[in-house]
């Protein structure tokens, strides 16, 4: 195993900043080259008009997840060294929820709405104000929603582990969604298509 | 004295491209999810970690709150665990510098594209004062969200989705229904 990389103490904290940079433009470069700067474009996939959110999302994961498996797989990359979240299933249901919610009365997520701001859209910059207002205002009702915060708490999981069935098994089950859901997502934008050229 | 306005091909008073989407000069999505995926999984092999975006907001509104109230900041752990131990600037944060670079790289590609223009998002059918009404409550409905499922779209969705979290499965699919469930109510402000 010789990755992560920082991991194993290849660089320190000072040089992790820059890497966090050059990562954060290549992120950023491809949002806006698929449109994600454009809060009206995104929006366009809770229309059925445009579903570029879906497509683009689902293919990255799914690209990644490969990844992340062949690169352990092979004895390079050690699964267990990579952090993410805990998974606290409740609030992460209510606060997927709200997102959602969020996301198509402003038009962006926290990701894109910094692309908005970049390319002129001041609709984005309103959208990030209102951003640091709802922050503000979860951290001021924070001790009141600790305790709901912490329930349902079920640790370090995927979904492998929660069903109990072999992980490679799971990533053949989520390829076989993608495409799926790609081929229906194109048969809709289609139809969808179709429909605007007759009215 | 450079002229910032030149870094946009059109300025506000030019709406004429108000209420119009140009969807084919983008890249291809898929194409553009596998730059994406790419981007997230050198993330993991380098770093040990996956991309973000809501925490860098969380660092700055925290050091807002230690700024203007200390006391009341220093007394919430919400805050605190933006804040650090002190020792440190809390902007010296690896998410705020990946946040910085999706700004710039955002921007990059649109100069390159000539996409960069001062406008406001929206459909033909609102005013620019209601739309960022909207953008506002969005927002605000967003950052309280994000907090609450301990991540946002990338930190969750992307991230947690590539390492298959239940937590991040769970979060990405409730946002879908959220959006969908609400799509129709806020149908005047883009279709």
């Amino acid at each position: 195993m010789t990755a992560p990389l920082y991991k194993f103490g290849l660089f320190n904290d000072e040089v992790s900043l820059i890497v966090a940079f050059v990562i954060g433009l290549a992120f950023g470069f491809f949002l806006e080259r698929g449109g994600f700067g454009s809060g009206r474009l995104l929006a366009a996939q809770f229309y059925f008009t445009d579903m570029r959110v879906f497509k683009v999302m689902f293919t990255a994961i799914t690209t990644a997840m490969i990844g992340i498996f062949y690169l352990s797989w092979i004895g390079f990359l050690d699964i267990s060294l990579i952090y993410y979240g805990n998974t606290f299933i409740y609030a992460d249901i209510l606060g997927g929820l709200i997102l959602g919610i969020g996301f198509v009365i402003g038009g962006y997520c926290p990701g894109t709405s910094a692309v908005g701001i970049s390319t002129g859209r001041i609709d984005a910059i309103v959208y990030s104000l209102g951003g640091m207002f709802g922050i503000f205002v979860f951290g001021e009702a924070y001790p009141l929603m600790k305790d709901f915060l912490n329930s349902g708490f079920m640790g370090l999981i995927n979904i492998p582990q929660l069903l109990d069935i072999n992980y490679g098994f799971v990533l053949f089950i989520v390829i076989l969604m993608a495409i799926a859901g790609f081929t229906l997502v194109e048969w809709g934008e289609n139809l969808m298509a179709k429909k605007r050229s007759e009215s | 004295m450079i002229n910032f306005k030149n870094w946009f091909t059109h300025y506000l008073e030019d709406n004429a491209l108000e209420g119009e989407l140009f969807p084919k000069f983008y890249w291809n999505p898929y194409l553009v999810g596998i730059g994406l995926g790419l981007v997230l999984l050198a993330t993991f092999v380098i770093m040990g970690r996956g991309l973000g975006a809501s925490g860098a907001l969380s660092t700055v509104v925290s050091v807002v709150v230690d700024e203007v109230a200390p006391e009341h900041a220093q007394n919430n752990e919400f805050y605190k665990g933006y804040l650090g131990d002190g020792t440190e600037s809390p902007l010296k944060d690896w998410l705020v510098f990946e946040v910085l670079g999706v700004f710039f790289g955002g921007f990059i590609s649109g100069a390159i594209a000539g996409r960069n223009k001062i406008m406001i998002e929206k459909g033909p059918r609102i005013s620019n004062k209601k739309r960022l009404l909207y953008a506002f409550v969005g927002g605000t409905l967003m950052g309280f969200g994000a907090k609450m499922a301990r991540g946002c779209t990338s930190g969750q969705g992307l991230t947690g989705g590539a390492m298959l979290s239940v937590g991040g499965w769970a979060f990405m699919i409730m946002v879908f229904v959220g959006a969908y469930a609400t799509a129709y109510f806020v149908r005047r402000q883009w279709i």
